[in-house]
């Protein structure tokens, strides 16, 4: 009985949305930028779920409805770009020119480093979406025929490292224009390195905001061509 | 009264991202699936926005509930990878070296080309 309780559709929802909000909080009283929600989701969940002995596809089961929502979050993202029509139009031409090549060298590296180290193809497949913001890289994935939980670790190991490691790459590269410093965190780690980008700036954070879904586009296209 | 209004428009919100999300599965369908139908809803979005067919008022608390809170959907996701654990740990060095190193290799392409085209196209605009 308590069993079947535990394992309800409202307990694994009130599961989700309770380690989220826990991790909210936690982000919100500590003042850490760096401290994601993501980072202490994951455990929280991943431990109750073991401690209850849970199996994994119980509870993605009943959190079919939670996953729904990443298609209309990906819709949304239509409006981000409406917001910042007006930085789109004024450096059009270079924004779009370089989203493309980002991300032609965002799947092109991954498949060299992937025949480099004799990683299965499973990773190739899972990984070349991997600077696309989750729930369309998570699309591309399934398209592609690889792992769908992979990608969306792979893609928030990419975010973080890319916020983290960033400013640092960028000083290094003497990468000083601000557009050019927020293309290079939103094209390279999607939202989380938009939330750095914003820290540079308004005008970095904006471009970091639209090549979010620029890259998302952009690496659809190039990899229907692969 | 004002509250019940409040309401309305998250409906409205609701219905219009849905149905960008179904014309997108539409699209999907009839032009070719290699953009993923939330991919070609997001262009559609974007296109009835500025078109004006979408007020962007009407769209804007849900759109930005969900974009600001997208990490939560994809947490049930992010989960399955206990399932997938043994793959992972028998490459972990070359997943992340594969990972940090392409990361690394976009935010330099990426900025330096931008860097460089913003060089140029300034220049040519100072010629004028």
């Amino acid at each position: 009985m308590i069993k079947e309780v535990i394992t309800s559709v409202p307990v694994m929802l009130c599961l989700t949305v309770g380690a989220y909000l826990l991790g909210c909080w936690v982000k919100k009283k500590s003042a850490l930028s760096l401290l994601h929600p993501f980072l202490i989701s994951i455990p929280v969940i991943i431990a109750i779920l073991w401690c209850l002995d849970i199996p994994c596809s119980v509870y993605l089961e009943s959190n079919k409805l939670i996953t729904f929502l990443l298609g209309p979050c990906v819709v949304s993202l239509g409006l981000m770009l409406y917001e910042h029509r007006q930085t789109i139009k004024q450096f059009c031409f270079s924004i779009l020119v370089t989203v493309f090549v980002g991300s032609a060298v965002g799947v092109g590296s991954v498949w060299a480093l992937c025949e480099l180290f004799k990683l299965d193809d499973v990773f190739f497949d899972s990984l070349a979406a991997k600077s696309v913001t989750t729930p369309i890289a998570m699309d591309l994935t399934s398209m592609l025929g690889g792992n769908v939980s992979l990608a969306a670790i792979s893609v928030v190991l990419c975010g973080f490292s890319g916020a983290i490691i960033g400013p640092l790459v960028l000083r290094w590269a003497k990468i000083k224009a601000p557009v050019a410093k927020g293309l290079a965190m939103g094209c390279a780690s999607h939202g989380l390195g938009t939330a750095r980008a914003v820290e540079m700036g308004a005008l970095e954070g904006a471009v970091g905001g639209l090549s979010i879904a620029l890259m998302g586009l952009a690496t659809s296209l190039v990899v229907s061509v692969i | 009264m004002e509250k019940q209004e409040d309401l309305m428009k998250i409906l409205k919100g609701i219905f219009i991202i849905l149905l960008h999300l179904a014309l997108g599965h539409l699209c999907a369908g009839v032009i070719g699936d290699f953009i993923p139908a939330s991919v070609w809803g997001m262009v559609l979005l974007f296109a009835s926005l500025m078109l004006g067919v979408v007020k962007p008022d009407d769209v804007k608390t849900v759109a930005h509930f969900l974009t600001d809170n997208m990490t939560i959907f994809f947490l049930p996701a992010a989960i399955g990878i206990m399932d997938q654990w043994a793959l992972i740990k028998m490459n972990l060095l070359a997943w992340l070296a594969v990972v940090l190193i392409s990361t690394v290799l976009v935010m330099l392409t990426t900025g330096l080309l931008q860097q460089w085209l913003m060089s140029i196209t300034k220049k040519k605009g100072s010629d004028d």
